[in-house]
């Protein structure tokens, strides 16, 4: 009889096995764990890089693409919880506060009619649906704010949304703040997380950086209330050390563990790199055109620099290779007084004008920064600055030819990072470095160096199935159209960064994400 | 009690199989139990498929074999590295076959079939993660084969006839693994047709040494289905000249080889036993790229999907024992190669290597009419397979992880002589 129980259990199996079934099951206990993590409720906050703002606007799937919730589908292999996100209303992007628009559309790439890249455009297919003044209930998992400096998420009121009118309230914030008094790292401590992960301070640098540096470098100003700081001003390197230590006390109190993240070299991304500081083709023939004149007129201009013992200043185009544009550099000694008696004699009445517009005036130089946006003004001629020329008596077209971007008009400091406001940069950015690393170790928190990942992408790339990553814009796939918000295979990437050092400091194993399959950047014609 | 537990597990657990490819070995109630043989088997109208020169040897006049299978397929995949697990939602399949023959002398049979060899059914969850390789197929053919069948002596025969098919596809994929309209929705692309026919036709031999030993041979021609002005409708597409195609419908024009099929087999008769065993070459190599070309530009195809399929053999093996004088029990098994190459694995026709194990009984109602059932299942081994012929900007991107599949089909006939 043993034998014949043998052949019904045969039987059995084989009417059983009519389901596959995987020898190894993913889903299954033991392939996936999560470690010492307990990833049911994770709190993810940060600024637009958490929000998954992307192209110059939040929209709804770029938060769909952002890191934490890549993450968070990949935790759920492993018991993480829902992931609950302050969705924008549409994927558009922008925003109205009341009916009125306060925020543009999204950026989407437009192309020619024979299927060729022309450029980044505002998408205009559909009007923003969103109002910030619709207030979300509930508590949300991603609480990355845009704009949002390390200070701001201590800040009370910075979700109120009678100040986002004025500019003292963030609108972002104010669409799910639990009050107009709270704070963002209020709200988050109160959803009680149980895991967490912090990536701030990017902007505390950056918006310094996108505004060409025409903010105040607080490090040396040495002012420590960043209350009274302004929007482009870099955040002082003790006040972030100060703020930064807070915010994560406050988040491990209950116990949660958590991953910090750096601050990447902010001018390896496309908004810094793409424009050349020497954009100037002569195989552009209107250019080509204007080089003797332009080199006629330099000529006076350059023996006056001589004249004033910086020869250095001297200004002059190729007509062979392509040439750098006129820059005014802040920092460069002001000889407008002394260029107003050179000129005097060839200019007359108009020489202290010419002399004011050439004061700070030079060539840019290959370690200038020249912003994405200086793209669209370089070569075009400045209506206000001919309007204002010719308020202060210049004729017309004398006007006209002084007011060039780039050829004869210098361009303005808010298009271009110098050598110094870079330094300036980086001392900020080491520092918050330096006290993001040591409160991760303090803590034993997780630590991912976005610092690494990105001068890897903007170095050789990140290879992956279907090419490589890189910092190229818009065709690079690491960056959306705004030159500085990561693609979703950007922020692909950014989980796969952390779910290594999640597994390196807590014992977990996580699945990756393939990165090839996240998107890059979103072609449009729906740009009027 | 042994000897009924070994009947009980010959009949349920024999061996059989689902051929390589999308071939259905589904073709006939009898020889479904015994393990798809049939080629040298003199049993039923069911020969007018397997092998048309033996329906001369028939002892009735008329014989009439109609049956259906409810084919239940399911495949499961899974890539550990990226943690992604998918199976697929297959409607039930119910191939039908129709066999008659008509003795009119003799040396002379005429019969007539209606069988579908040929068809698939895989449906992947929509914008899974091989959904740009495919989100689901339906392929069916339909063969309509008139034959007549000689008897040069009572050692030899020979039969065959033209075959007209008649089929029809819908298959939905993704255009890419990220292209997608400006809210996320994913581009993709619907290829339909129906009514697309073609000939072909069919030709067998059957040569009995003894009584009781028939060897067969039977060669089923290669037709190619083409497709010409089929419905392709594109949706979700960008809004963008980036793309070169628009939402909406358009044409298609693509072909799908249904390779040539060889078999030859033997059965011996042994008191209440029939031992049958066919060998099938199905010549799959004719599958070597899957081209679709949308609109009607005259330019080279727009799709180009490689297969590289190989020709692949099927080896079966059958029983049959009748029990009592109404009851035949039948069993049977069969090992199937699958014609896909090492990288060319596809999750349209997912199919490696398989077991397949079969069964049934025939049931005599009266003398002339019996009904007849079958049973198989098809065992496939977890596999480890990639597609490497997926081009994305120029670069062959694999698509691939762990897949197993498992097909299952009960089947019911009835079968009339007289």
């Amino acid at each position: 009889m043993s034998k014949n129980i043998k052949y019904l259990a045969i039987l059995a199996l084989g009417i059983i096995a009519c389901e596959p079934e995987f020898d190894n099951p993913i889903d299954e206990a033991e392939v996936f764990t999560s470690g010492k993590l307990d990833l049911t409720n994770y709190v993810a906050l940060g600024n637009s890089l958490t929000a998954g703002y992307a192209d110059g606007a939040l929209y709804i799937t770029g938060q769909e693409n952002s890191y934490p919730n890549i993450l968070s589908q990949q935790f759920k292999q492993v018991g993480g919880g829902e992931f609950v996100q302050p969705l924008m209303a549409d994927n558009a992007g922008g925003a109205l506060l009341g009916g009125t628009q306060i925020l543009d559309n999204r950026f989407v790439l437009a192309f020619d009619d024979k299927g060729k890249p022309v450029g980044p455009a505002i998408y205009t297919g559909a009007k923003p649906t969103t109002d910030i003044a619709n207030k979300l209930t509930g508590s949300f998992n991603n609480m990355g704010v845009p704009g949002a400096k390390s200070y701001h998420l201590a800040a009370p009121g910075y979700g109120n949304l009678a100040g986002v009118q004025a500019g003292l309230a963030n609108p972002y914030f104010a669409r799910f703040a639990s009050s107009s008094e709270t704070t963002v790292i209020a709200d988050a401590v109160a959803q009680k997380p149980t895991f967490f992960s912090l990536w701030i301070g990017n902007n505390d640098i950056l918006s310094y950086a996108t505004s060409g540096g025409t903010g105040k470098d607080h490090n040396v100003t040495g002012n420590l209330v960043p209350s009274s700081y302004l929007s482009n001003d870099i955040t002082n390197n003790n006040v972030f050390a100060s703020v930064y230590s807070d915010l994560v006390k406050a988040l491990v109190a209950n116990g949660a563990k958590g991953v910090l993240l750096d601050i990447p070299n902010i001018t390896s991304a496309p908004f810094f790199t793409t424009v050349p500081f020497a954009p100037l083709n002569p195989s552009d023939p209107n250019f080509a055109a204007q080089i003797p004149t332009l080199n006629a007129t330099y000529a006076g201009l350059n023996m006056a620099f001589k004249a004033l013992n910086v020869p250095e200043r001297a200004i002059q185009f190729s007509a062979t290779a392509a040439s750098p544009v006129v820059i005014k550099d802040e920092s460069l000694t002001d000889i407008t007084a002394g260029l107003t008696v050179a000129l005097g004699g060839t200019f007359g009445p108009l020489a202290p004008i010419i002399a004011a517009q050439y004061g700070q005036a030079r060539q840019a130089k290959k370690s200038d920064l020249l912003i994405l946006r200086s793209s669209g003004v370089i070569g075009k001629v400045n209506t206000a600055r001919v309007a204002e020329l010719v308020g202060l008596g210049v004729p017309q077209e004398t006007a006209g030819q002084l007011s060039v971007n780039g050829l004869t008009l210098p361009l303005e400091d808010k298009y271009v990072l110098t050598p110094e406001e870079q330094t300036a940069i980086k001392t900020a950015q080491d520092s918050y470095n330096a006290t993001i690393r040591a409160v991760a170790s303090a803590n034993g928190l997780a630590f991912v160096s976005a610092k690494a990942l990105l001068s890897q992408v903007a170095g050789a790339g990140v290879p992956f199935d279907g090419g490589v990553v890189t910092s190229v814009f818009a065709s690079g796939g690491g960056f959306s159209l705004d030159g500085i918000h990561p693609t979703p295979r950007g922020h692909a990437l950014v989980s796969n960064a952390l779910l290594e050092a999640l597994e390196e400091t807590y014992g977990a194993k996580f699945p990756r994400v393939n990165i090839g399959n996240y998107a890059t950047v979103t072609a449009s014609n729906e740009v009027n | 009690m042994k000897k009924l537990l070994l009947l009980v597990l010959f009949v349920f657990v024999t061996l059989v199989t689902y051929a390589g490819g999308y071939r259905v070995s589904v073709q006939g109630q009898r020889a479904i139990a015994m393990g798809h043989t049939g080629v040298a088997v003199v049993n039923s109208a069911e020969l007018v498929f397997f092998n048309p020169a033996g329906l001369v040897y028939l002892e009735n006049k008329l014989n009439v074999s109609v049956g259906v299978s409810g084919v239940f397929t399911d495949v499961i995949f899974q890539n550990e590295d990226f943690g992604i697990s998918s199976e697929t939602d297959n409607s039930v399949g119910t191939p039908l076959n129709l066999y008659g023959s008509y003795k009119i002398n003799d040396w002379m049979s005429v019969g007539l079939g209606v069988y579908t060899p040929y068809g698939s059914e895989v449906a992947w969850p929509t914008d899974w993660a091989g959904s740009h390789l495919v989100n689901n197929i339906d392929l069916a053919t339909i063969y309509i084969q008139p034959v007549v069948s000689f008897k040069i002596s009572d050692h030899f025969s020979i039969g065959g006839g033209p075959i007209y098919v008649v089929g029809s596809v819908s298959f939905n994929r993704n255009l890419s693994r990220t292209l997608s309209d400006i809210d996320g929705n994913r581009s993709n692309v619907t290829v339909e047709d129906s009514g697309v026919t073609k000939w072909g036709w069919s030709a067998g031999a059957m040569f009995n040494p003894t009584e009781n030993l028939h060897l067969g041979f039977n060669y089923r021609s290669e037709i190619i289905m083409e497709v010409e002005g089929g419905e392709a409708v594109f949706s979700n597409l960008p809004n963008s000249t980036a793309v070169p195609l628009t939402n909406g419908a358009t044409t298609f024009d693509a072909a799908l080889p249904l390779p040539a099929e060889l078999t030859v087999g033997l059965s011996y008769e042994y008191n209440k036993w029939v031992f049958a065993f066919d060998y099938n070459r199905q010549f799959w190599g004719v599958y070597e790229s899957l081209n679709i070309d949308f609109g009607s530009t005259p330019t080279s195809p727009d799709s180009v999907n490689p297969r590289n399929y190989k020709d692949s053999s099927a080896y079966r093996l059958g029983l049959q024992y009748q029990a009592t004088d109404k009851i035949t029990l039948r069993a049977g098994y069969y090992h199937d190669e699958s014609p896909v190459q090492k990288g060319f694995f596809a999750p349209e026709t997912p199919r490696n290597d398989s077991d397949g194990f079969t069964g049934g009984l025939s049931y005599a109602i009266t003398s002339k009419l019996a009904i007849d059932a079958s049973f198989f299942y098809l065992r496939f081994e977890e596999v480890d397979a990639s597609y490497d012929h997926y081009k994305e900007n120029g670069q062959e991107v694999p698509f691939g992880g762990t897949y197993k599949s498992s097909a299952f089909a009960p089947g019911l006939g009835l079968t009339y002589k007289m």
